[in-house]
């Protein structure tokens, strides 16, 4: 096939990755990854079809509606006002309640108010203004030790495999001992002091990798390059990004805030060894075959560019790493199980199923093995199915099925 | 996962509709469940939106906060649910029975015979899933500490003088809940994956719809396409046909119908309030504006009220498992020792358990899922054949008795040999102990001989058969004989059978101490009993 855009460089080896990245996209604005998204890629670090299309700035979301299998997701706008009136609440009078937790929590000098310094982060600007601004102000408040700078909504740049990813933490605080403190505001309560831990651990993970960003601005600032290890000591200005976090929740039932320190040191290497699998997305590129694409554009005459079918190939092209809780965190999610299920894939049935049979990787497999069909005695996984098959069989009373006797499933 | 209920799964994809994992029902059920079915505002933890309720599935009674932020709804609403749910949680409290046991002196040690009483039933409160479980706690907790307008230091927000009482009761069934095979309060999500197994993950077993989509589809359907359906198909307005079972209702709904129609009410009560005088037609609108809200949640709690109410129908197609009202009465315990701690005038559950309190929870609850497990194997044979799978029990065909005796003692006894053929691989070596499933009595045995190659095992019966020289008739397993034997005892140590731990006062385990009262609440310098928590 052959599809052609402005600007199209015929492939070949010399074509940078990120060129080929954007070509795979075709002219539609990149998707640029958000802490959300670089979160969720932790989730699920064996996949490639996801690497691959997040490194591209690909919509998943809209992919999968033109596969036909729409992301069930979604933000309830009483959720979005409800964390909106809480961050307001949290950063109102002068940031008074936030700086009373941080100076609580993490053991530090209260701040005057006089010490406290807000910049203007210009935030009508562009990203790219933003960000630059963010970084001066950074690099300003290294200068000045011993006050408290708040950075409300800094921009940061996390290059990620070739392109840019914008991240946007709800503060990030310069403490008078020159220290970096991420803060992630939630809207999930703290009850009786302890809140719900899937959440608390989504929220790590972003933070984490809000951290990373930081840790990146504070290396470039200080001309070194970031240490890859979390647990490592870096001496000077690149050690100023603290790998703990303050994660800020309302209390009870309450409106009024309470904040713990998160250590996010773990979420931060698992993130850093997503990101670099990421960086390897040469070699995703070269195995592509010909003529794969993700263009969700229109023509002029509001066709679309590339066919549901050859989207559904493109797709298919690459491989993918299913299990259910892509649901949850992967916008292909349905389409992936969808694809899953066809192919008879045992982990349709969960991520642990495919430790517990072993060899047997498809439905069909499993079954015939229960069945005691071809059955190679050597292997455990299919005799131990075959012995469960007839526990199973007797206990609800039914004939145990033959071998070969033609139960073996077509699935 | 087990690989049997794996087995089953894949069987389920096979066949398209879920495969039974269960030959009996391993729970409780009421003859008069209470279903629930409650719903919360997005982003606003324990704030009540809606809750549908009721014992009559041709009657549900609903009750709605149209403002979820308003204060005042949120306390009519809760003192609405406690007029609904306190006759029937209470109800239960009339009938008792004289149960008779001892307890022991804690000073001397002795044990003294005591009669008590014991509730002759107890409630069931049904939710969904098991996010409901947890919303039903979040409404405990949220109102059990309240002060109602009967307190002497009422506070400047007192709620109705029920509620109070309804977040106590709450806290405790939501507190039993944990308690393995407990059934004062279940999720329907959980009691049907108990007994069915679906052609998908546990994680997708947690969408009542879809769960129920594999175990009755709809004919001419797959369970995977059913599901499938009940996932994620909208009618025209973009809306779920099948509503997400709680407590969170679907954004999309949120956005497209709720808000809007939240947004209309506030207009026009807003329009009430600029005419201090009253107006009949701006009232009208304030209650056509909250019918509106009304019919909206009573769509969406309608679909799921009644897959709620086609999970009963369904379990009740199993015949109940032998150990039921063995089960059912230590929840009946439970219910009666949460009644007379209130009768006594206790004081309501404390925020955190003291850490005696906390360590005897968890060791009635592993004691429990030990029982548990027992129960249901001796119940049931599909669960026995875990054990048997896992080589912790093997059941088979006895095919010869040689009478034997033990003349070692004044008088000889019974000894004979019983040699069983099975196909079992039991990880049992000469020597091992054994103990009889299903016999006529408790009996044990002892390992003599396995040979495998041969399928048979030979055991030497120890116990169970009289105080004769000759076994007592019946006593003694006959050539052809089917029979199960396992390597774990058959009865789990129990502490006496009176009070549960739980149900144990805190107040006997000393009173829980200021550090684990809230710290959060302690560093920001609050009383967090008197504390109001507005939900503002
Ligand atoms: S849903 Fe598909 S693309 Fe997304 S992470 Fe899972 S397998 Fe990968």
């Amino acid at each position: 096939m052959n599809v052609s855009h402005p600007g199209h460089l015929p492939h070949g080896p010399a074509e940078p990755p990120a060129q080929r990245l954007a070509r795979l996209r075709g002219p539609v604005p990149q998707r640029s990854l958000d802490a959300r998204a670089l979160a969720a890629l932790a989730a699920n670090p064996g996949c490639r079809r996801r690497a691959l299309l997040d490194a591209a700035g690909v919509d998943k979301a809209a992919l999968a509606d033109r596969l036909g299998s729409p992301a069930p997701f979604g933000q309830s706008p009483f959720a979005i006002v409800r964390g909106n009136v809480f961050e307001s609440r949290v950063k109102a009078d002068g940031y008074a309640e936030l700086l009373l937790l941080l100076q609580q929590r993490l053991g530090l000098p209260e701040p005057g108010a006089a010490e406290l310094a807000v910049p203007d982060l210009l935030p009508r600007a562009g990203t790219a203004v933003r960000t630059e601004r963010t970084r001066q102000v950074l690099a300003d408040a290294a200068a000045h030790r011993g006050r408290w700078t708040l950075l409300d909504h800094p921009m940061l740049c996390l290059e990620v495999a070739g392109s840019p990813a914008f991240l946007e933490p709800d503060a990030v605080v310069v403490r008078p001992d020159g220290r970096w403190t991420v803060v992630e505001i939630k809207s999930f309560p703290v009850l009786d002091g302890s809140a719900d831990p899937a959440k608390v651990g989504a929220a790590a993970r972003q933070a984490a990798v809000y951290v990373l960003a930081l840790q990146q601005t504070a290396a470039e600032l200080a001309g070194v390059k970031p240490d890859p290890d979390p647990y490592a000591a870096p001496e000077g200005l690149a050690a100023a990004p603290d790998t703990a976090v303050l994660l800020v929740c309302p209390r009870d039932f309450s409106n009024r805030p309470t904040a713990a320190v998160v250590d996010v040191r773990r979420e931060l290497s698992v993130t850093r060894r997503q990101l670099q699998r990421m960086t390897g997305i040469e070699q995703l590129l070269e195995a592509l075959p010909e003529g794969v694409g993700f263009d969700l554009s229109t023509d002029d005459d509001g066709s679309p560019v590339r066919s549901t079918g050859q989207l559904g190939e493109s797709v298919a092209a690459v491989p993918a790493a299913y299990s259910p809780d892509c649901l949850s965190t992967c916008e292909l999610g349905f389409h992936c199980r969808q694809e899953a299920r066809c192919a008879g894939a045992v982990e349709q049935l969960g991520r642990a199923v495919r430790g517990e049979l072993g060899s047997l990787r498809t439905v069909g497999d499993a079954l015939a093995a229960a069945a005691g069909a071809g059955t190679d005695p050597a292997d455990e996984a299919a005799a131990r199915l075959a012995r469960a098959a007839a526990l199973r069989a007797e206990a609800l009373g039914r004939r145990p099925s033959a071998p070969g006797s033609g139960e073996a499933p077509g699935v | 996962m087990s690989l049997l209920s794996t087995l089953a799964r894949l069987e389920a994809v096979r066949s398209g509709r879920a495969e039974p994992l269960a030959t009996v029902r391993h729970r409780h059920l009421s003859d008069r469940p209470m279903v629930v079915v409650p719903l919360t505002a997005a982003g606003e933890a324990g704030a009540p939106l809606a809750a549908m309720l009721g014992t009559d599935r041709a009657a549900p009674r609903l009750h709605v906060v149209p403002q979820p932020l308003d204060r005042d709804q949120r306390f009519a609403f809760l003192a609405a649910l406690a007029a609904d749910l306190l006759p029937y949680l209470e109800g239960y409290g009339e009938e008792v029975e004289q149960v008779e046991g001892t307890e022991r002196d804690p000073e001397t040690g002795e044990r003294t015979p005591v009669v008590r009483e014991l509730c002759a039933q107890a409630p069931q409160l049904i939710v969904p899933s098991a996010a409901g479980v947890d919303q039903l706690g979040l409404i405990g907790r949220s109102t059990r500490f309240r002060r109602t307008a009967d307190d002497a230091d009422a506070g400047p927000h007192p709620v109705p003088t029920r509620v109070p009482l309804l977040g106590r009761w709450l806290t405790h069934l939501r507190e039993r809940s944990e308690v393995p095979g407990s059934s004062l309060l279940v999720a329907m999500t959980a009691l049907l994956s108990r007994h069915w197994a679906t052609g998908q993950s546990h994680l997708e077993d947690q969408h009542l719809g879809a769960l129920l989509a594999w175990i009755s589809p709809p004919p001419g359907m797959s369970g995977a396409e059913a599901a499938r359906r009940a996932e994620s198909a909208r009618d025209e307005r973009g809306q779920l046909y099948c509503p997400p079972a709680g407590p969170a209702t679907d954004p999309r709904f949120d956005e497209k119908l709720l808000a809007p129609a939240v947004a209309r009410y506030d207009a026009a009560r807003a329009a009430l309030r600029a005419r201090p005088g009253g107006d009949e037609r701006a009232e009208r609108h304030v209650r056509r504006a909250a019918e509106e809200i009304r019919e909206l949640l009573a769509g969406v709690l309608r679909p799921t009220w009644d897959q709620v109410w086609h999970g009963v129908d369904l379990l009740r197609t199993l015949p109940p498992a032998a150990h039921l009202p063995e089960r059912w009465e230590s929840d009946r315990w439970s219910y009666t020792g949460h009644r007379d701690r209130l009768a006594a005038g206790e004081p309501p559950q404390p925020r955190h358990d003291d850490a005696v309190t906390a360590a005897r929870k968890l060791a009635q609850r592993e004691r429990e899922q030990a029982k548990v497990e027992l129960q249901e194997a001796l119940d049931d044979p599909l669960a026995m054949a875990e054990h048997r799978l896992s080589g912790e029990a093997f059941a088979g065909t006895v095919v010869d008795v040689e009478p034997a005796y033990d003349t070692s003692g004044r008088s000889p006894k019974p000894r004979p040999l019983v040699t069983v053929r099975t196909a079992d691989r039991p990880h049992a070596d000469p020597g091992r102990e054994v103990h009889r499933a299903g016999g006529p009595a408790a009996q044990k045995a002892e390992i003599v001989a396995v040979d495998p190659d041969d399928g048979t095992l030979t055991l030497r019966l120890t116990s169970g058969m009289g105080r004769r020289k000759e076994p007592e008739p019946g006593s003694v397993p006959q050539p052809g004989e089917q029979v199960v034997f396992t390597l774990f005892e058959l009865t789990v140590r129990q502490a006496a059978p009176l009070p549960a731990p739980e149900d144990t006062p805190w107040t006997h385990g000393g009173p829980p101490s200021a550090a684990a009262l809230a710290p959060a609440a302690a560093a920001a310098g609050s009383d967090p009993i008197t504390d109001p928590e507005d939900w503002e």
